[in-house]
């Protein structure tokens, strides 16, 4: 009996706490990690994701999102972690908000723009075509030119 | 000659555009830390490994945090502004020796001297990513009631600390 209650004594000992395995080992956290790190972007080199980089920081944060994935945060939480502290900058997909609506509605302003100039410049042209008068000394030239070319050929 | 305006006209807007885009700096980015509480956090002494330093600790004060490490360049060539602002004695500069190793961090300190009335140690870089820190050095000035009002990505340069560290400590202290 007594031993039985040393033994229970023990058991806590057994059960301390570790640090986040690598990933390797739980290869769903593994997918959880590689999804969230190409939405987020490395702070060093500012045009790879976290995923892509190998800056200190860029491991840092991936230990930090690791250890979140491990706590069972949701993808939502462990982004709104990183925004608190880096900014939407961190953000690899540009959110919509004010500073940004050109960002996303630009390309298709010009695209419109782009479209309206080139009918105008189309209906503008076609009617300059039709007032094109042709005065008969021209048209001669024309007749000439016609028929020098089908002796050639 | 008139059909050439209007595409001249927006080359030069665009122009202007790419002008003004070359003069920015992509490394600035605006943090969202600025008007917010200072993340709270307790970290060993950088010479007094036994003892703690709190921001807490410094409630009451305005003062800045400076985040750096021995092997940063940026952090050698700034160090020079930080000696000259501890010998005017203007505002506390409080340090922080971020993913560095002690060693390392003292002997940088005996080279260079030390401007800082006490140093913590984030040797993880977990408190670094609270203040969402990612290129050092950085600069945090913090209010009397330990809110965030500015943030330096970069060294500190005498300009920007006559300019705009220095009227705004003097600013936030009158308040």
């Amino acid at each position: 009996m007594r031993w039985l209650a040393l033994i229970l004594l023990l058991m806590p000992a057994l059960a301390t706490a570790e640090e986040a395995k690598p990933l390797a080992e739980n290869p769903v956290a593994e997918a959880r990690l590689k999804q969230l790190a190409v939405e987020l972007r490395c702070l060093v080199c500012q045009n790879q994701t976290l995923a892509d980089s190998n800056a200190p920081l860029a491991e840092d944060l991936r230990r930090e999102v690791r250890e979140m994935i491990a706590k069972n945060m949701s993808d939502q939480e462990i982004i709104d972690f990183l925004v608190q502290r880096y900014g939407d900058f961190v953000l690899y997909r540009p959110q919509w908000n004010a500073s940004t609506t050109l960002l996303w509605v630009g390309p298709f302003l010009l695209l419109i723009g782009g479209a309206i100039t080139l009918v105008t410049a189309l209906r503008r042209r076609g009617q300059a075509v039709e007032d094109a008068t042709v005065t008969d000394e021209e048209h001669r030239r024309v007749e000439q030119l016609l028929s020098q070319g089908e002796r050639r050929s | 000659m008139k059909r050439f305006l209007l595409p001249f006209a927006i080359f030069v807007v665009v122009v202007g555009f790419l002008a003004v885009g070359l003069t920015l700096n992509p490394r600035e980015v605006p943090s969202p830390l600025v008007g917010r509480p200072a993340p709270a956090f307790t970290l060993p002494q950088l010479h007094e490994q036994d003892k703690t330093f709190s921001p807490a600790e410094m409630i009451g004060q305005v003062w800045l945090l400076n985040v750096w490490a021995s092997w940063c360049g940026g952090c050698k060539e700034e160090h020079p502004v930080l000696m000259r602002m501890a010998k005017a004695g203007e505002v506390p500069i409080y340090g922080m020796d971020y993913k560095d190793r002690r060693d390392e961090a003292l002997t940088w300190l005996r080279r260079h001297g030390n401007p800082y009335p006490l140093i913590a140690v984030d040797e993880a870089g977990r408190i670094g990513i609270d203040y969402g820190v990612y290129g050092v050095p950085e600069t945090y000035v913090i209010d009397k009631q330990g809110v965030i009002r500015y943030k330096q990505i970069g060294p500190l340069d005498d300009e920007l600390v006559a300019k705009t560290i220095l009227p705004l400590v003097q600013e936030l202290r009158n308040k």
